[in-house]
């Protein structure tokens, strides 16, 4: 475990969290902590409760034990919405958009919340706003399916329209369930690449969940890694690579 | 022609109709009347079961409501209301006259609709937790005993109803309430036109199409629906209001909370094409104009032709006129102002030649 000073304390910080399922323990006793500006990679075979750590920190379901803190508040007791309009918002492993709007509108509408008033709600919204909407599809590459309903896209480029709607809405972190799973491997190293300029460009802070080990390797700063639950190493990059206990989880010995 | 105007010049020509069509066509004055009550219907169902996703089978509910507390308030602000209704609206003793008439109408209406609203915020907490199947049962149920309860409250009739103000020999009844008919379906329209231009629009139709997505993105998804079916209530409730007094009689399960009108008012969305502004508009017009010839001319098959159109249309026309149209002309459909580039480009441009003339 790495230590940090009480001032400049991490972005997110998990702290204990177990999460069961009637008899499953999803979660064990998990603690984790990703500073502000890095990018933090999650690993872990199938069913090692990856995703229920994102849906524990975005507040998707009530956590058993533990404590969730992030940019200096306890949010394992907050809604979904709320944490989303603290700036921690999150992808879904399978597409989540909003299939019979077009592209556009789908951008329009993930604008922060957080800034917005009521009255900002009855109004047609500026062209600052579209503008940044057509500028940032174009950054993920889809700025000619901007007419298109987001329905009609492949599920490649509903992942990349996800992310250009989560770029939308300005956050401080962003939790990305296997962002690259399903998309064309051609188009890996861009989507790569541009993570990291999500990061770097534009400060935000990356927790990424995902089974591309040399993706990870290459995006990530440090690295968690699960296995049946519980925390089963962590460390950098070239660490995690040759520790022998996340290889045996890996290859199933055990 | 781009779709702005195209827009713009449907909507005078359709008022315009409105206008004149009780010259053209004075017999059917309370017909079309009715016609412009099941646009207002029509519309305000769509806003929660097209855009926002939710199909509520409870509007019906507002439509009561909206009806009874404007008669209500008619009958109040002259008679006590108790002995009015106990009467059963045959004790000649109850005159109004011309200006208690129109008082009680412009009290009566809004507070008919006011009150919808404020039912629909209060249902709307109970119900709007629900999804899907759940919530549109939920709301069958709700219809069902309201209607029940409103059959049992002697204050407004019970189940014998009530009778709407009788109307002194200077006014003429069918006119005064087809523009007002008119004039709260060309409000609704209106309204309707511009909060689907705004962001509301937007977002609920994200609860519509991934209501968990929408909860992801830190939208406020509880308050949004509350709002799109307060004012489907709102909307509801009013043009109930003015329903009761065209029909002069209120009875609770066949006029106030008739569970056909209550279907009606969702096929006439589904016909036209769920989810946009006009689909409730055409299918309302062409629902009625095709209910009002059946029941002229195939009366006593009425019911099986009106059953059999509602079948030809979810067959041929499952997503309803506007979404055939759409499927067979898209051009029609497109929205350059939706676009952050082009037009973006063009209008900056110009902004900028002006502020140069300017300096």
């Amino acid at each position: 475990m790495r230590e940090w000073q009480a001032q400049d304390r991490p972005l997110l910080e998990v702290k204990n969290v177990t999460k069961r399922f009637g008899g499953v323990v999803a979660n064990r006793n998990i603690s984790l902590f990703v500073e502000r500006g890095t990018i933090v990679g999650l690993i872990g075979p199938n069913g090692s409760g990856k995703t229920t750590l994102f849906n524990s920190i975005v507040g998707a379901h009530p956590i058993d034990e533990g404590e969730i803190w992030f940019d200096g508040r306890e949010i394992s007791r907050y809604r979904t919405a709320q944490i989303a309009r603290m700036g921690l918002m999150r992808t879904f492993q399978q597409t989540h958009i909003f299939g019979k709007m077009t592209c556009i509108e789908n951008m329009l509408i993930s604008m922060p919340e957080r800034r917005r008033q009521l009255r900002d709600l009855f109004s047609p919204g500026s062209r600052a706003d579209r503008a940044r909407a057509v500028d940032l599809l174009q950054f993920v590459g889809l700025y000619s399916k901007r007419h298109h309903l987001a329905g009609s896209l492949s599920f490649g480029q509903q992942k990349l329209l996800e992310f250009a709607m989560a770029l939308m809405s300005e956050p401080k972190m962003l939790l990305l369930d296997e962002p690259t799973a399903g998309i064309n491997p051609t188009l890996i190293n861009g989507l790569v690449d541009r993570l990291r300029r999500t990061n770097a460009e534009l400060g935000i802070t990356l927790l990424v969940i995902e089974h591309n080990m040399r993706v990870i390797m290459n995006l990530a700063e440090y690295i968690y890694c699960l296995a049946h639950g519980e925390l089963l190493a962590a460390g950098p990059p070239e660490e995690i690579r040759n520790d022998q206990r996340v290889i045996d989880a890996y290859l199933g010995a055990s | 022609m781009n779709r702005r105007l195209r827009h713009i010049s449907a909507l005078t020509a359709l008022f315009a109709i409105g206008l004149v069509g009780p010259w053209l066509m004075p017999a059917y004055i309370s017909q079309f009347a009715q016609l412009w009550l099941f646009i207002v219907l029509a519309l305000s169902w769509d806003i929660m079961g097209g855009q926002t996703g939710y199909n509520s089978f409870g509007n019906i509910i507002y439509f009561g409501i909206g009806m009874y507390a404007s008669a209500v308030a008619q009958v109040g602000v002259v008679w006590p209301v108790a002995d009015y209704t106990a009467a059963k609206g045959g004790g000649t003793e109850f005159v109004f006259t011309a200006e208690q008439i129109y008082t009680g109408l412009a009290l009566g209406i809004p507070l008919g609709g006011l009150l919808a609203m404020a039912a629909a915020i209060v249902f709307g907490a109970l119900l709007l937790g629900m999804r899907g199947h759940y919530f549109a049962i939920a709301t069958l149920g709700l219809a069902v005993a309201i209607a029940e309860l409103a059959a049992g409250w002697d204050y407004i009739g019970a189940g014998s109803g009530m009778v709407t103000p009788t109307l002194p020999q200077e006014i003429e009844g069918p006119v005064l309430f087809y523009y007002l008919s008119l004039a709260l379906a060309v409000l609704a329209i209106l309204f309707y036109a511009w909060l689907y231009s705004t962001r509301f629009r937007l977002a609920i139709n994200a609860i519509r199409d991934d209501e968990d997505k929408a909860e992801a993105l830190g939208h406020h998804t509880t308050r949004n629906k509350m709002t799109a079916w307060a004012i489907s209530a709102l909307f509801t409730g009013m043009a109930g209001a003015i329903y009761g007094n065209l029909s002069g009689f209120i009875d609770p399960h066949d006029i106030a909370f008739n569970a056909e009108i209550g279907v009606w008012m969702i096929l006439m969305a589904i016909l036209g094409g769920k989810g946009t502004l006009w689909g409730p508009i055409i299918g309302a017009i062409v629902f009625f104009v095709s209910k009002e010839l059946f029941w002229t001319y195939l009366l006593g098959w009425q019911r099986v032709a009106l059953g059999l159109l509602i079948v030809i249309i979810v067959v041929f026309f499952p997503e309803g006129i506007m979404g055939w149209v759409r499927s067979r002309w898209p051009h029609l459909f497109a929205a350059p102002h939706l676009d952050g580039d082009e037009g973006n480009a063009a209008a900056a441009a110009t902004d900028e030649r002006k502020e140069a003339a300017n300096a």
